[in-house]
C-alpha cells in the first residue's frame, strides 16, 4: 500500500487556535484532525501527521525543514498532502513551502489546496500541485473531494492531465504534448471560429514583458567607464569555457586590458544563429573593440572597462536572458561602470 | 490554373544497376546518383545509404530533405535544376513515403538530426521515410557559401533525377488541385469568408536562405504566389536554421497550411491567395515587407489570415509585425510559432509580442530536453553535435546516450504546422 505522509497546522491538528502558533513542528502516528477527513478517501495509508504552529513555521524555515527532512528520510512515502489551507496567509506559505521542499529535494509527489488569491499561489505553484479551493473552510468538503481525486491519480501513477481537467492551480510551466490534430489544422479550426466570432483559445497566452527603465544619460564621456558586452558569441580561439552555440544558459567575460582589438585567429564565433565567416575574418564585426580602444586613446571616452561580456543570443529563453543581464548589471554598477555597449546579431 | 499530382507510394528502397521503380519499391542506381552528385566539381567524394523506418540509424548532421518530384512535361525546381519555366501546372509525379536526406561535415551550426527509431523518432516526421541519405564532402578549397549551395543543388538534382526516372511507372493516386483567379473565386463562394496565407521564409543571408524559382528570397519583395507552384518545388530551403523550426523543401513541397486552406475551400472558407514574405534582418526592410504584405492582404479583400513564421527569436518580430498591421486593418490573423520556454518551461514562451496576436498555435517548447541511446549506425559526423542549436558541451552521457533540445531534432517543430506537437501550460 502507497503511503502519505500529512502536514497541518495548530488549528487543523486540532491542538488550539492562534495562541498555539508558534509551536514547534511534532510528528504524530496515523492520522489526526483534518486527515481524518482524507484517510477513508485516498488509495493508500496516511501513515503520520505533522502538526506544526504557523508562526513557528515561517520564524523558524530552516529547522522545519530540517524536521521535514528526517521524517521524510524516515518514513519514505509516496505523497505528501499538506493543508487545504484556503486563504490563510501563513498556513498557506507553510504549506507551499513543505510541499515545495519536500518535491524539490526528494522528488516526492505533494499537494496542497489553496484559495487562487492566497499570497502563496503565486510563490509556490510551479513546485508543487496546489488544488483550488474556495475561500475558507466552508468549502472544506469541496475541497478534500478534489485534493483526493487528484490525490489517487498520482498515487495510481496516472498520468496528471490539464489544470482545468484536474482542478489544480495552473504551475505555469510549458509542457510539450502530442495533439491529435497537426498544428495547422488547429490553426485553420482556430481561424474559422475566429471568423465567426466563436470563442477561441489561444495556445500561447499575449507575452508580457518587464518594462526596463533607461538609466540617465552620460553627461560627460570624456570621463565615464564604458564597458563591451555582445551575444554575438565571440570568444578566446577554442571556446575554452564552451560557450553553447544556441540557448546559452550562462556568460562568460574575459579581458582586453593588453589588447588592442579582436585579431583574426585569436578570437572566434560559436554563435549558431548566423554564418560566422565575416565575423571570424574579423571578430570586431560583431563587437567593435578596435574602435572603443581608439576612443580610449584619444581620450573620448574615460576608459574601456577590463573585461568584455559575452554570450551566445539565440533562441535564449527571456528567463535566462533576464537573469543573466541582471548578473552582468550588478558587477557593471559594482565596478563603477557608467554606460555600456551591447551588441546584438 | 490546374495540377494533377500523381503519387507513387514507396514502402522499401533498394540499390540495383537502374533507377526506377516498381510495385512499390524505389530501385536505386548508385553510380549514377554518385556520378551526378559529382558532377559539381566543388565535392569530393560522396557515400549513399538507405535509411528506413525502425533501422537503429541516426543521421546528423541534416541540411536538407527533399521529397522525389518531377513533371511529365517540363522540370520541377524551376530556377534550381533543368530549365526556368512557369511550373504550378500540368501533371507532378511525386514519390511520396521517401525522401532524398543530404548530410555531411557541418556548413553552418543549425543542421539537425533524424534518428529511425526510438524516442527522438516521433519528433520527426522524416523517421517515418524511406530516406535516401547523401553523406557528401567538399574539396577542402571550396568557401562555406561555395560548401552550402552545392549541398543544396546537389540534393535538389537527385530528388528531381530520380523522380524523372519513374515518371513511366503506374501512379497510386491522383489528387486534380484548382487554382482559379480571384473574380472566379468570389462568384464561387460569396458567403464564405475569404482567407489569405501569409507565407514568411526565412531570408536573412550568411546561410539563412530561402530560394523562389531560384532567386534569393532576401532580394525579393513580398509577391502574391500560386500555391501550386510550391507543390512544384519553386520554393527550395538553403539554409541552417536551427533544426526544429527549419522549413526544409520538403516542408515547402508538402506545406501543411496550403493543404489545409485546399481542404476547407468552398466548405468553411474560400482560399483566395497566398502571400509568400521574406524574413530579413534589416529593421527597415522588416517595416517595408510588413507594410506590402499586409497592403497585398487588404487588396486581395480578405477577411481572415494564417501566418506562419521560419526560424525563432529575430523572425518572430516579421510575424508580429505583419499580424499588428493585418489586425488593425481589421483583417482576423491566427499565427503559428514554436516556444522558447526554456529547459523547465517556466520561461515567458516568446521573444516578442504585440496584444494584436491574440490568436496563436504553439509547436511546442523547444528547449525541452529528450534523452536519447546510441544508435547502431551514424550517418554523417556525430562531432557535429556540439555545434548544432539543441546540442551543447554535456550533450554525451556516460553510457552512449544524448541529452539534446527539442530544437535539434529536423522538423520537430516545423512553423507551418506540419506535426502535432504543441506546448501547453500544466
Amino acid at each position: 500500500m502507497k503511503r502519505i505522509l500529512f502536514y497541518t497546522n495548530q488549528f487543523f491538528g486540532q491542538i488550539g487556535g492562534e495562541e498555539h502558533a508558534n509551536i514547534p513542528p511534532r510528528i504524530e502516528e496515523g492520522v489526526v484532525g483534518i486527515a481524518n477527513l482524507f484517510k477513508d478517501k485516498v488509495e493508500g495509508k496516511i501513515v503520520a501527521t505533522i502538526i506544526c504552529g504557523d508562526n513557528y513555521y515561517s520564524e523558524n524555515m530552516e529547522g522545519c525543514r530540517a524536521f521535514l527532512s528526517k521524517e521524510v528520510e524516515r518514513l519514505r512515502p509516496d505523497l505528501v498532502i499538506a493543508g487545504p489551507a484556503f486563504n490563510a496567509g501563513r498556513f498557506g506559505m507553510a504549506c507551499g513551502d513543505v510541499c515545495s521542499y519536500i518535491n524539490k529535494k526528494y522528488g516526492i509527489a505533494t499537494i496542497t489546496g489553496m484559495y487562487i488569491e492566497n499570497p502563496a499561489v503565486e510563490i509556490y505553484r510551479s513546485d508543487t500541485y496546489i488544488v483550488e479551493t474556495g475561500k475558507s473552510a466552508a468549502f472544506m468538503r469541496k475541497a478534500v473531494s478534489k485534493m483526493v481525486a487528484l490525490a489517487n491519480k498520482i498515487l495510481r501513477g496516472e498520468e496528471i492531465g490539464l489544470p482545468e481537467e484536474e482542478g489544480y492551480i495552473p504551475k505555469g510551466i510549458r509542457v510539450n504534448i502530442f495533439h491529435q490534430k497537426t498544428g495547422a489544422e488547429r490553426a485553420l479550426d482556430m481561424l474559422v471560429k475566429k471568423l465567426k466570432g466563436e470563442e477561441y483559445k489561444t495556445e500561447i497566452p499575449i507575452p508580457t514583458y518587464d518594462k526596463v527603465q533607461a538609466a540617465k544619460p552620460i553627461t560627460d564621456l570624456k570621463k565615464a567607464k564604458i564597458a563591451l558586452l555582445t551575444s554575438g558569441g565571440i570568444v578566446p580561439f577554442g571556446n575554452p569555457d564552451h560557450l553553447p552555440a544556441a540557448t546559452a544558459k550562462f556568460y562568460k567575460k574575459y579581458p582586453v586590458s593588453n589588447i588592442e582589438g579582436f585579431a583574426k585567429g585569436d578570437y572566434e564565433s560559436v554563435h549558431a544563429g548566423y554564418d560566422p565567416v565575416y565575423a571570424n575574418e574579423n571578430p570586431n564585426r560583431i563587437l567593435p573593440l578596435d574602435l572603443f580602444k581608439e576612443l580610449e586613446r584619444n581620450g573620448e571616452i574615460g576608459s574601456l572597462y577590463e573585461f568584455y561580456f559575452v554570450t551566445t543570443g539565440n533562441s535564449t529563453s527571456v528567463a535566462d536572458a533576464t537573469r543573466m543581464g541582471m548578473e552582468i548589471a550588478k558587477e557593471l554598477k559594482e565596478a563603477g561602470v557608467d554606460g555600456a555597449i551591447m551588441t546584438s546579431t | 490554373m490546374k495540377l494533377e499530382l500523381r503519387k507513387i507510394y514507396v514502402k522499401d528502397i533498394v540499390f540495383s544497376d537502374k533507377t526506377y521503380t516498381d510495385s512499390g519499391v524505389l530501385y536505386i542506381n548508385k553510380e549514377e546518383i554518385s556520378k551526378l552528385i559529382l558532377e559539381d566539381e566543388r565535392l569530393q567524394e560522396v557515400a549513399i545509404d538507405i535509411a528506413k523506418p525502425g533501422d537503429s540509424t541516426r543521421i546528423i548532421p541534416v541540411k536538407d530533405v527533399i521529397e522525389p518530384r518531377a513533371k511529365l512535361k517540363g522540370d520541377a525546381f524551376p530556377g534550381t535544376d533543368g530549365k526556368l519555366d512557369e511550373v504550378g501546372r500540368g501533371v507532378t509525379y511525386a514519390l511520396k513515403g521517401c525522401a532524398v536526406v543530404t548530410t555531411g561535415p557541418i556548413v553552418g551550426f543549425q543542421e539537425g538530426i533524424i534518428d529511425m527509431s526510438g524516442p527522438l523518432a516521433k519528433y520527426t516526421p522524416f523517421s517515418k521515410l524511406n530516406n535516401l541519405v547523401l553523406n557528401i564532402k567538399k574539396k577542402e578549397s571550396v568557401s562555406p557559401h561555395e560548401h552550402e549551395e552545392a549541398i543544396r543543388l546537389a540534393g535538389i538534382k537527385v530528388a528531381h533525377y530520380i523522380a524523372r526516372q519513374c515518371i513511366e511507372a503506374r501512379f497510386d493516386e491522383a489528387e486534380i488541385f484548382q487554382w482559379k483567379d480571384l473574380s472566379v473565386k468570389l462568384k464561387e463562394y460569396p458567403d464564405l469568408p475569404k482567407v489569405v496565407y501569409v507565407y514568411q521564409c526565412i531570408s536573412q543571408g550568411l546561410l539563412h536562405d530561402t530560394y523562389f524559382y531560384g532567386r534569393d528570397s532576401k532580394e525579393m519583395l513580398p509577391t502574391l504566389i500560386n500555391p501550386l507552384e510550391v507543390f512544384d518545388g519553386a520554393l527550395v530551403s538553403g539554409n541552417c536554421v536551427s533544426a526544429g523550426s527549419k522549413t526544409t523543401t520538403y516542408h515547402h513541397q508538402n506545406n501543411a497550411i496550403i493543404k489545409e486552406c485546399f481542404k476547407r475551400h468552398g466548405k468553411e472558407i474560400n482560399f483566395i491567395g497566398v502571400v509568400l514574405s521574406p524574413m530579413t534582418t534589416v529593421l527597415d526592410d522588416k517595416y517595408r515587407n510588413s507594410i506590402l504584405t499586409s497592403r497585398i492582404v487588404e487588396m486581395l479583400g480578405a477577411d481572415g489570415v494564417i501566418q506562419s513564421q521560419e526560424g525563432f527569436g529575430n523572425p518572430t518580430t516579421d510575424l508580429m509585425m505583419i499580424c499588428k498591421r493585418l489586425e488593425n486593418k481589421g483583417i482576423k490573423t491566427v499565427l503559428i510559432s514554436n516556444e522558447d520556454a526554456g529547459v523547465d518551461g517556466k520561461s515567458e514562451p516568446l521573444p516578442d509580442g504585440t496584444k494584436e496576436a491574440d490568436a496563436i498555435v504553439s509547436t511546442g517548447n523547444s528547449n525541452a530536453t529528450l534523452r536519447i541511446p546510441p544508435m547502431d549506425k551514424v550517418l554523417g559526423d556525430l562531432d557535429a553535435l556540439e555545434h548544432i542549436t539543441g546540442g551543447f558541451e554535456g550533450s554525451r552521457q556516460e553510457d552512449g546516450s544524448l541529452i539534446i533540445e527539442i530544437h535539434g531534432i529536423l522538423g520537430s517543430h516545423n512553423l507551418q504546422g506540419y506535426s502535432y506537437l504543441g506546448a501547453v501550460t500544466i
